[in-house]
């Protein structure tokens, strides 16, 4: 009986350390190699610092780390000096004194004049980080739940305006847990493009909440805010390509608004510009454009799988607290103007944000696809035409 | 604990005022002990509920890629641990502590308004079960962090009003607390107890209940505006309606600085107790440890901003804050320096409460290195939001408060309970959970250095490895809590171990130490007289 009882209990013992090997494992095989521009695999320090100001940034943190650990090393030394030898146990027995004036002052002068000092070392920074007066090209960054647009307002590329969002097969590693690649979650459909060597001027604001755009490579965190715009400069001495992350609570998407920067050399980013210039001209519609059902569809679904499916899901289902679109009373309704408020105005203070930064053409695709995909068969055309009067 | 409370039979009014039994004794308690208990036993158990949330946050980063829960449960479990740890694990947990010894260590009968102790107590209870509970309401519990930042809350559910009445519940809670407090501390000392004679956790105290008092209703501010904007058609917050989401933040963090502190200067308190006793030397620089107390408070008031440099302030504002910020370390170093002086030349031996003292002090002064490095604004903006920063206040919150409680329960759980625990048991608590903390939190510095934002339901493969050994840690942390309930606090509560002696230890001082273990139900019920240092009672 004994032994039958102790052999199940070994044989227990063995299985539970055989599946915590398993599952260590399995840690140790996820393969990733660093991402130049981007975390490094068991990164213990900052990034490589691609702007001066990181490079300041930098400095300054080494030398505070030099400086702790010194204080770090007087202070505990002596402590551990003590706790070694004034003991009971080795028959110390304890001193008297419990005061001494000259040197609480000492310890309390001396500190004063390190944290001063160190406040001096950063003040220079401080001030240059705050500079974004002439700048070469000066770029909006909009955040909105879960995405970063880009508007180029001055400067070579002026113009040019483009969303970026995280490529989508991102997400779908993650919600199967099988992520995969370099790049894992930091990957964008388009990056932001920038020259080389050229003071950028980002100016940060938002649509919803607030967000934060970083790129710890450029020693750049700047927030986000709705309703306010603020501003930051970087100037990137090298060319290549740079991540960052959205860094202030945001909503359940939070980790999937990534940052990309893409630094060109100066020949480079001309032609970048002038190939963006001629792709926008050819993309612009004409909101007067009559579409068929078909097109409009195809079309929509671009940008439904673009900006709605995070929430609503590419099935249509939603998920949880967020609203399924197949079979929706406000979808299926025959009056077209429902579902067309809902996406200029948004509803449930925002849960369901207001979608009109799109185009009357792109907010009418997408409501044609959603009124005419899954079970949804309503032969309904919303055209560009529509969603344009509905804004007046 | 309620079987080893004798009952005092000795007193002549004691017809008068029979200790009730049973349920009333809980549900109607007057006395200062019984209320204590029960803070304490309050905020353990939601310490482990908070506890039990950090683990599955843990889990569910074990790995790269989403395994247990989606990305907006992970922010509920985010935000929940946030605020049950701070307003119901920490901040009970220290009003436990001020209840029980507040009046034994000045020589007073018990505090100075019984009643509102019994509803400063009770109304944890409907809170804590709102607080919990929002997580079966629709749409699930808060998940904008425990900042609660506008407008991301006009997006929250329902629960977010749940969140929001439970927290102006708690906060007149810790309102009453502290009044109490304050009122007990300058109105019933023992004569001969001088305000610079009285032991440094009642003057920690005294100093944080100012605090309390000046920053809950400017919390209770924020969140009655968030409430407002949420269902009133306010715009204090909400940028549709020229609201200004960052006036949140500056109300929030004029709130949140000093609450940091409210978190921890008992805490110094405790270890100023605890040091001497074990050093067997009496406190080093007694009088500018209170300057420094008082310094902290005065100055948290001027650094909240410190939390707020990524959002574009002028750079006057970020160097005032800067320099503010620093200056703190000044008077928390002086702290330091007195402990470690006050060890100098002791004659020190290293039972638990001094192996947690000790512990608190050089792992709490890592995170007041980590401290100073945020408070640099350059380095500040590289680290903001990111992992770094949870490493820096779990090391001075966990390190810090939770360490110096623990160390608090060994030193004065003999006097609570009138039994002593296990040496071996508290140090196997002592040891390992010094080791699993480490595991924990100190990867989360180079995770946050790599730019590993925080509150992140995923993240990107590089960072892998520190995520599995911080989740390692965090599940060995959590054991070890529960081994200190089942092997060191239940059996103290149970009577089991040897009678603690009324000094159980050789170098304690104090008016707690001059009552028997268990300390009967009432206790210096005719003010004693006390000697010149007012340490020891006399006649």
């Amino acid at each position: 009986m004994m032994t039958t009882k102790s052999s199940t209990w070994r044989r227990r013992v063995a299985q539970g350390l055989w599946m915590g090997g398993a599952m260590l494992a399995a840690q140790a095989a996820l393969a990733v190699n660093s991402l130049p521009g981007g975390p490094a695999v068991n990164q213990v320090n900052l990034a490589p610092p691609v702007t001066r100001i990181a490079g300041d940034i930098q400095g300054l943190h080494n030398i505070m780390l030099w400086i702790c650990l010194a204080i770090f090393v007087a202070v505990f030394s002596v402590m551990f000096y003590s706790i070694l030898k004034h003991r009971k146990s080795l028959g110390h027995k304890s001193a008297n004194f419990h005061e001494s004036v000259a040197v609480e002052i000492a310890w309390t002068v001396v500190p004063l004049l390190i944290v001063i000092g160190m406040g001096a070392m950063a003040t220079r920074t401080v001030v240059a980080m705050k500079d974004t007066s002439n700048a070469d090209l000066t770029i909006k960054a909009t955040g909105s739940q879960w995405k970063w647009g880009y508007d180029y307002l001055r400067g070579e590329g002026e113009g040019i305006s483009f969303l970026s969002s995280l490529d989508s097969k991102q997400r779908a590693m993650s919600d199967a847990g099988k992520p995969e690649g370099d790049d894992y979650l930091l990957r964008v459909d388009n990056p932001l493009v920038v020259p080389v060597d050229r003071k950028i001027r980002i100016i940060t604001t938002a649509n919803d909440v607030i967000h934060a755009w970083m790129v710890p490579a450029f020693g750049v965190k700047q927030d986000a805010i709705p309703g306010f715009v603020r501003d930051t400069w970087f100037k990137a001495d090298r060319t290549g390509d740079f991540y960052g992350q959205c860094a202030e609570l945001c909503g359940k998407e939070h980790a999937y608004m990534p940052i990309h920067v893409k630094v060109l050399s100066h020949a480079d980013y001309s032609a970048w510009v002038a190939a963006k210039h001629k792709e926008m001209a050819a993309l612009a519609d004409d909101p007067s454009k009559v579409w068929t059902l078909a097109d409009l569809a195809a079309r929509g679904e671009k940008v439904y799988a673009a900006n709605c499916a995070a929430c609503h899901q590419a099935s249509g289902k939603g998920a949880g607290p967020i609203k399924a679109l197949d079979g929706s009373p406000v979808v299926l309704d025959g009056n077209k103007i429902r579902e067309i408020t809902v996406l200029l105005q948004g509803v449930n203070n925002g849960a369901m944000p207001s979608w009109k930064q799109l185009s009357d053409t792109e907010l009418a695709a997408v409501i044609t696809f959603t009124k005419n995909n899954w079970g949804n068969k309503t032969g309904q055309v919303v055209q560009p035409s529509e969603v344009a009067a509905a804004r007046k | 604990m309620s079987a080893v409370l004798p009952h005092p039979g000795d007193h002549a009014h004691d017809d008068h005022h029979a200790q009730p039994h049973g349920w009333r004794r809980w549900l109607f308690a007057t006395n200062h002990k019984d209320i204590g208990t029960m803070y304490l036993l309050f905020s353990f158990t939601m310490f482990m509920i908070g506890g039990v949330l950090a683990l599955l946050i843990r889990s569910e980063l074990f790995q790269p890629g989403l395994q247990f829960v989606n990305p907006e449960l992970f922010n509920q479990f985010t935000t929940m641990h946030g605020l049950i740890m701070v307003f119901g694990a920490i901040m009970p947990a220290f009003v436990g502590f001020a209840n029980w010894m507040i009046p034994l260590q000045i020589g007073a009968s018990d505090m100075a308004f019984a009643r509102m102790n019994n509803l400063s107590f009770w109304l944890l209870i409907p809170a804590a079960l709102m607080l919990a509970g929002s997580f079966f309401m629709p749409g699930g519990a808060p998940a904008a962090g425990w900042t609660i930042y506008a407008p991301l809350t006009m997006q929250m559910g329902p629960s977010m009003d749940a969140g929001i009445f439970a927290l102006h519940i708690l906060g007149a809670s810790s309102i009453m607390g502290s009044i109490n407090i304050i009122v007990t501390i300058l109105n019933m000392r023992a004569p001969g107890m001088t305000l610079m004679k009285m032991p440094l956790f009642a003057w920690t105290w005294l100093i944080t209940a100012f605090l309390l008092i000046a920053v809950m209703p400017v919390l209770a501010g924020a969140i009655t505006m968030t409430l407002t904007d949420r269902h009133f058609g306010t715009s204090f917050f909400n940028p549709a309606g020229g609201g200004d989401p960052i006036m949140y933040q500056h109300i929030f963090w004029f709130f949140g600085h000093p609450e940091v502190y409210i978190m921890i200067l008992p805490a110094f308190g405790i270890i100023s107790a605890i040091v001497p006793a074990f050093a067997r030397k009496k406190l080093f620089g007694y009088a500018s440890m209170v300057y420094a107390t008082a310094s902290i408070a005065i100055l948290s008031f001027i650094v909240w901003a410190h939390h707020m440099y990524t959002t574009g302030m002028p750079v006057t504002g970020q160097l005032f804050f800067m320099y503010a910020t620093m200056l703190i370390a000044v008077p928390t170093g002086v702290k330091i320096f007195n402990w470690i002086a006050t060890m100098w030349k002791g004659s020190m031996t290293f039972e638990t409460p001094m192996l947690w003292a000790v512990g608190f002090i050089f792992v709490f002064t890592m995170g007041g290195f980590t401290g100073l490095i945020l408070a640099m604004a350059p380095i500040d903006i590289q680290l903001q939001d990111t992992y770094y920063v949870v490493a820096h206040f779990h090391y001075v919150l966990v390190a810090g408060s939770l360490y110096a409680m623990f160390a608090g329960v060994y030193y004065w759980g003999p006097k609570w309970t009138g039994v002593m625990y296990s040496e071996t048991r508290g140090k196997i608590h002592f040891w390992g959970s010094l080791i699993f903390f480490n595991i924990t939190f100190f990867p989360m510095h180079f995770l946050g250095l790599a730019g590993m934002p925080r509150r992140y339901a995923d993240y990107p493969m590089q960072f892998a490895d520190f995520n599995m050994w911080a989740t390692i840690g965090a599940f060995g942390f959590g054991l070890m809590q529960v081994y200190f309930f089942l092997f060191v606090v239940l059996p103290m509560m149970r009577g089991q171990g040897a009678p603690a002696p009324q000094k159980p230890w050789e170098g304690a001082e104090g008016l707690e130490w001059e009552v028997p273990s268990p300390a009967p139900w009432h206790t210096f019920e005719n003010p004693p007289k006390l000697d010149a240092t007012a340490t020891r009672v006399v006649g």
